[in-house]
């Protein structure tokens, strides 16, 4: 027997040298062997039927939808699609939540806090605070979730996600990042804690984690209403009014593209720093199309993804809105918390093209990306002084018409490049609390998690601080 | 059927069951009541719970790979008097990447050392499911092959010459539709003459290496073999190592690649009550 302790070291010694003597990757040298041999031996062993292929209707699609040329324009058209659909189609039933709990719903609560004689700052807490950030969250996060996610499903069912992961995997593997990774970053467009918890799929805990610290870059759910308010505002009234639509339009998908750029450079980096090694092969099968469920796939679409995360969002939304109301209304010297904090973050905020009110926000707003723009205008108001909107300090509202929303802004010192920083900073910033909690239960790790809270927000930093810089340099 | 190779073996017997008992109990199956063990192995898809419950019946029952939240079937049959304990082994497409599916898979037939591995594939797929195939016969040259799905390969007017498939691989093909029970006394047969050592398979090597890593294959190979003397598959631990499979690596460091290569004491290995029927 030659397995003594010393023989087998030498023995991974000398593995370890021939590998690097052979080169090249090991592995698809291996894999591209097998495939030959396995297609030589079946050629071989099977006789196919001499009648001319029959019309296929699979392997047509199949083709087209995997062709190299027309790939990526059918996946670009299906997703703008997909998110034309839940933008336009979420505007109304968000409308209508917001009548029922914000027109209806919340002057009755008033009044019945008023007529058991709640105290102030109780009623102010629990129904300012509380009930409207969730009832916010709600109004905001329940279409477009209910619209996205049966419709993303449709799509999973009819057999199209696989092909689409096909497509991408060329893309992923050249960022060293698991092929699956599109299907995961594709989930985070719905909402980043579902695409967090997709990641499961991805069977390497290397290549899963890269998927978890860059799915915050796929634009959630969220952000899209925020990135579609500013830039309507801010980068549709740039252009004449018959093209502000189309332009604002394309300025969030240019956007939610940065998004996917910045998925990919940073897998890259990801995984040629800290997450080294080499992105693992795997057979990817195209099933046969089918035609969906419809009924099945909305209903289990409704409870397993929309709800899951509309539960998360309000549970981090109540004790947000408890906040929000607290340092709107505790004072300190005559003047709020939140006031202070704004001052004091100012200077800071200038400096990356933002201001006080927009940092302060997002840090009253980690548990929910939603509730930014609110947040943002409440506190404008607060500090400018404004009179005549909203109901009080400390209430979040939201205001009927964009122009109202402007005036608030340019009242607060908002230019274009607050605007276009906005947008950006929205893009690329820490997750929220639920993703965060979410990245955390998935990995159970504080470092990854730490470091998949920290990366993008500095990363954001960065961004802003450097547009803020040029734009300044160019326009004096 | 597979010509069949009466060369003589220098050590063990004929008959004897070649499965690790030790490691078997490690890796949760317990051989006592048994002759030999087989597992079966497959793509998803092939209809490979179909074999399993036509050839089990309703002796099987189900659990969890020790330590893993992978569930496993596993059951039994009897033929000529020899009883047969099957394990389900999770469907993968491959067994050399990381999936937890494939490790486990790859584990149970390299330390399990099953007497017989039988891999179901789907004869109207039969490219795609020949990779894990050869993957398989790297491994153990104990295989028969189960090439299920036949009625749709009929279906499609498709033809599978099963005697050049089962010389081109060097084991013993079945063409079974287990979903209407057409085939499986063949394959059961097949199995047993696997495992008593009736038939002895010599199963291909994969044979389009590119030159450079063939040749340190083979070189390594000769290293292992020297390290390992009774190992039965150096060339594929060779692969492994070359790939950098940090399992394997672990094996060797940790004498786990090592008690392979010991084998078991004689009394241990011997099948309890039937070696003498069958040997």
């Amino acid at each position: 027997m030659d397995s003594t302790p010393n023989n087998v070291e030498n023995l991974l010694t000398e593995a370890q040298s021939l590998r690097w003597d052979v080169g090249g990757n090991i592995h698809e040298q291996l894999v591209e062997a097998i495939y030959t041999d396995a297609a030589r031996i079946a050629d071989r062993a099977v006789q196919r039927p001499d009648t001319p292929e029959r019309f296929d209707l699979d392997r047509t699609i199949d083709r087209l939808v995997t062709s190299r040329l027309w790939g990526f324009p059918i996946m670009a058209l299906l997703f703008t699609l997909i998110f034309w659909l839940t933008i336009s189609g979420a505007n109304v039933p968000s409308g209508w939540l917001a009548t029922l709990l914000l027109d209806k719903l919340y002057p009755v609560l008033k009044a019945g806090a008023a007529a058991i004689s709640m105290p102030w700052w109780l009623d102010g807490l629990l129904i300012d605070g509380m009930y409207l950030a969730t009832a916010w969250v709600i109004s905001v996060m329940l279409p477009p979730m209910a619209i996205f996610f049966p419709l993303f499903t449709l799509l999973e069912d009819f057999g199209y996600l696989p092909r689409l992961a096909f497509n991408l995997d060329r893309v992923f593997k050249g960022a060293g990042a698991h092929g699956k990774q599109a299907l995961t970053m594709m989930m985070g467009f719905g909402c980043n804690a579902a695409g967090v918890v997709a990641t499961r799929i991805i069977d390497s805990p290397r290549e899963r984690l890269i998927a978890i610290i860059t799915n915050n870059f796929a634009l959630c759910n969220g952000r899209w209403p925020t990135q579609i308010l500013v830039a309507t505002i801010f980068i549709g009234a740039l252009v004449p009014p018959y093209l502000a639509g189309f332009v604002s339009a394309m300025s969030v998908v240019a956007i939610a593209m940065l998004g996917v750029l910045l998925t990919f450079v940073v897998s890259w980096a990801l995984s040629r720093t800290v997450l080294r090694g080499e992105a693992s092969t795997f057979s990817l099968e195209l099933p046969p199309y089918r035609p969906p469920r419809v009924l099945q796939t909305i209903y289990t679409s409704l409870i397993d993804r929309t709800l899951y995360v509309l539960w998360r969002a309000i549970v981090f939304a109540m004790p947000a809105g408890a906040i929000i109301w607290l340092i709107s209304n505790v004072q300190a010297g005559g003047v709020s918390i939140a006031e202070h904090l704004i001052d004091f973050l100012n200077p800071f905020g200038l400096l990356l093209g933002l201001n006080g009110v927009i940092l302060v926000a997002y840090i009253v707003a980690i548990p929910a990306n939603e509730i930014v723009i609110p947040t943002v205008l409440m506190l404008t108001v607060l500090t400018s002084g404004l009179t005549g909107f909203g109901e009080g300090a400390g209430v979040m509202f939201e205001l009927d018409s964009t122009a109202d929303t402007f005036a608030i802004l340019q009242s607060g010192g908002w230019t274009l490049l607050t605007g276009v920083n906005l947008m950006l900073f929205s893009l690329i910033h820490n997750p929220c609390s639920t993703t965060i909690y979410t990245i955390y239960k998935e990995t159970g790790s504080v470092k990854w998690t730490t470091i998949s809270a920290l990366l993008p927000v500095v990363m954001g930093l960065v961004v802003t601080f450097f547009t803020a810089q040029i734009w300044t340099l160019f326009t004096g | 059927m597979n010509e069949k190779t009466h060369t003589p073996q220098p050590a063990g017997c004929e008959g004897c069951p070649m499965h690790h008992t030790a490691n078997l109990l490690r890796l949760g199956v317990d051989m006592q009541d048994w002759d030999y063990l087989v597992t079966l192995a497959g793509n998803p898809n092939t209809g490979k719970s179909t074999v399993f419950n036509a050839l089990t019946g309703l002796r099987q029952h189900t659990g969890n790979w020790p330590g893993k939240t992978v569930t496993r079937a596993e059951g039994g049959f009897e033929y000529a008097d020899t009883r047969f304990k099957l394990v389900d082994l999770p469907g993968t497409y491959s067994l050399l990447s990381t999936t937890l599916d494939e490790e486990i898979a790859r584990d149970f037939i390299l330390f399990g050392q099953p007497d017989v591995t039988i891999v179901v594939v789907d004869a109207t797929r039969l490219e795609r499911n020949l990779n894990l195939v050869l993957q398989v016969l790297e491994i153990t040259d104990r295989a028969v092959l189960c090439l299920n799905l036949m009625d749709e390969a009929e279906r499609h007017h498709l033809k599978v010459d099963e005697r050049r498939l089962a010389r081109d691989l060097g084991i013993p093909v079945v063409p079974t539709s287990a979903r209407y029970g057409r085939g499986m006394d063949e394959l059961v047969k097949a199995v047993h003459d696997v495992a008593t050592g009736k038939v002895r398979p010599k199963a291909r090597r994969v044979q389009t290496l590119p030159s450079d890593l063939e040749r340190a294959t083979l070189k390594l190979e000769r290293r292992v073999q020297a390290a390992y003397p009774d190992l039965p598959n150096a060339r594929w631990v060779a692969l492994r190592l070359l790939d950098g499979d940090e399992r394997i690596q672990e094996a060797i460091r940790e004498g786990d690649l090592g008690d392979l290569s010991r084998g078991e004491p004689l009394e241990d290995a011997m099948p309890r009550e039937t070696a003498s029927e069958v040997a």
